[in-house]
């Protein structure tokens, strides 16, 4: 899927993301639940790796770094990153200071 | 979009239809007391059981909760509020990260509590309604209701809550006002969320009067497709998917699968309208707790195993109704493989027609008060939310972000 300009402006691979404080997830065979308090939205993650994704963003400097440190394809960047943005639109990623880790 | 080849909306819904480890809501009736007494009542409820789970028994159960990681509760009762530690649990859960949707009737919501509830967003509330007016309402809710629920709606509004709803059991007699309810929702910042009647608790004795005829099932599918994303349903009319398009939501029955209900004395069922000893999977009180019930009852195992359809299997729409719902089947007496009573293809009544006069299974425990039930037509308790409530809005051919409001 292509991204919009405004997807875009809403999320950049090359700063540090955190998922938003109100977000709780949760594990599962098929990959991950997470649930939104402030919207009230389930969103289903169906894939282990992108739940993996997720988890490095905290540690990482940038998305893309999260990639790398879970060893996505090159290949599958775009894909991943497509997630991350629907993600990030719904605001349950949320940027953090460049270089600070939680 | 697609985040990965291999998986695709239907196989997430086999995962669901599997089961998880652990709901991802579940309904908690509070307590079987309530002020009103109204006539489709699932759980039968007015007086309180001198059983119920104390204070701290019910916080054992949000500790638990939380280790699960159960999203949220959605209680109901019984009239929640009116327990003396009804804001005492709900703080408990939102520190405990369990996060709490309740139904009430609006007896106690008062604008201190308003205020509350506007607060936080931890905390969501329904008030219960079936009528647009009070006429339509009060017949079925009791005398009174109406006003009182209007009163709590103002308190909300007027204190800043947003994302309230108004729940409407939909029946025979409301089904013409779904205009006039979503006005009322409008002008006041509310959703509206229309969820289906159930022959359930008292339900089961004005189910022939209340249920929607043939015509109006179809008149309420055509307004839930025209005002498709601007309501809220529970998904719990997944059966009229049959007409044709498929209504927003995950179109599957989540009982003992992704949701399942927690009675106010512990019992665990498969779902809030199956109060009933056969779908009865447990006790919490036992040993083992919720989560051994969740994950080991021979009940929930059953319930987990792949479906053949029975009866339906052969029929094109099968695909989109999945057979309804099991609780509307078992108590108007008709077997769990077949149709539902109200197939929208009137398989259900051709079977209920087959099946003549009989004496359909009686639900179980009646926490009625003594008084005869004006017979005005019904009165209703509060309609916990949930069922199959947590999974609504989600479309399976999503693949990341699957939104499922409430």
């Amino acid at each position: 899927m292509a991204l919009t300009a405004v997807a875009e402006e809403t999320f950049n691979a090359d700063s540090a993301w955190d998922l938003h404080e109100s977000v709780s997830v949760r594990p599962e065979r098929f990959g991950a639940l997470l649930y939104d308090f402030r919207t009230r939205r389930l969103t289903f993650v169906k894939d282990p790796v992108l739940q993996k994704v997720i988890d490095a963003l905290s540690t990482s400097a940038s998305a893309r770094e999260a990639l790398a440190l879970v060893k996505v394809p090159q290949e599958d960047h775009e894909r991943y990153l497509s997630a991350l943005t629907r993600l990030a639109e719904t605001s349950m990623l949320t940027p953090r200071s460049q270089g600070e880790i939680t | 979009m697609s985040t990965t080849t291999a998986a695709t909306g239907r196989d997430l819904l086999a995962e669901f239809e599997r089961g998880l480890d652990a709901p991802i809501c579940l309904t908690w009736e509070l307590t079987y007391a309530c002020n009103l007494a109204c006539v489709h009542c699932l759980s039968s409820s007015g007086k309180r059981d001198p059983r119920e789970l104390d204070t701290a028994e019910a916080k054992a159960v949000i500790d638990e909760l939380e280790r699960l990681q159960v999203f949220y509760v959605n209680i109901g009762g019984g009239e929640p509020t009116v327990r003396s530690d009804f804001w005492e649990l709900v703080d408990y859960a939102v520190a405990h990260k369990v996060g709490v949707k309740f139904s009430t009737n609006g007896i106690r919501l008062d604008k201190t509590a308003a205020a509350r509830i506007a607060a936080t967003s931890y905390v969501d509330v329904q008030i219960s309604l079936d009528g647009a007016t009070a006429e339509v309402n009060d017949a079925v809710r009791g005398e009174g209701s109406f006003k009182t629920a209007l009163q709590a709606l103002d308190n909300l509004a007027e204190a800043g809550a947003t994302d309230f709803k108004i729940s409407v059991v939909v029946t025979r007699h409301n089904v013409t006002q779904l205009d006039a309810f979503k006005k009322l929702a409008d002008d006041r910042g509310a959703q509206l969320r229309l969820t289906r009647l159930r022959p359930s608790g008292r339900g089961a004795d004005t189910w022939d009067e209340l249920h929607l005829l043939p015509g109006q099932q179809r008149v309420l599918y055509d307004w839930l497709v025209d005002h498709s994303g601007e309501v809220l349903t529970g998904d719990s009319f997944f059966h009229l998917s049959a007409y044709g398009e498929a209504l927003p939501g995950l179109n599957l029955c989540g009982a003992g699968r992704v949701v399942c209900l927690i009675d106010p004395i512990g019992d665990v069922y498969a779902c809030p309208f199956a109060i009933h000893d056969e779908f009865l999977a447990g006790n919490l009180r036992e040993a083992g707790g919720f989560t051994s019930i969740w994950r080991e009852s021979a009940l929930f195992s059953s319930l987990r195993e792949p479906q053949t359809g029975g009866a339906c299997a052969s029929c094109n729409f099968y695909g989109s109704c999945r057979g309804g719902c099991m609780a509307a089947k078992f108590f108007t007496g008709l077997p769990l493989d077949g149709p539902d009573p109200e197939c929208v293809k009137g398989y259900g009544e051709e079977a209920l027609a087959a099946l003549g006069e009989i004496d359909r299974p009686r639900p179980g425990a009646d926490h009625s008060r003594s008084i005869p039930l004006m017979v005005l037509k019904p009165k209703n308790a509060p309609v916990p939310a949930c069922a199959e409530d947590p999974l609504a809005g989600f479309d399976p051919n999503e693949v990341v972000v699957a939104s499922s409001s409430r």
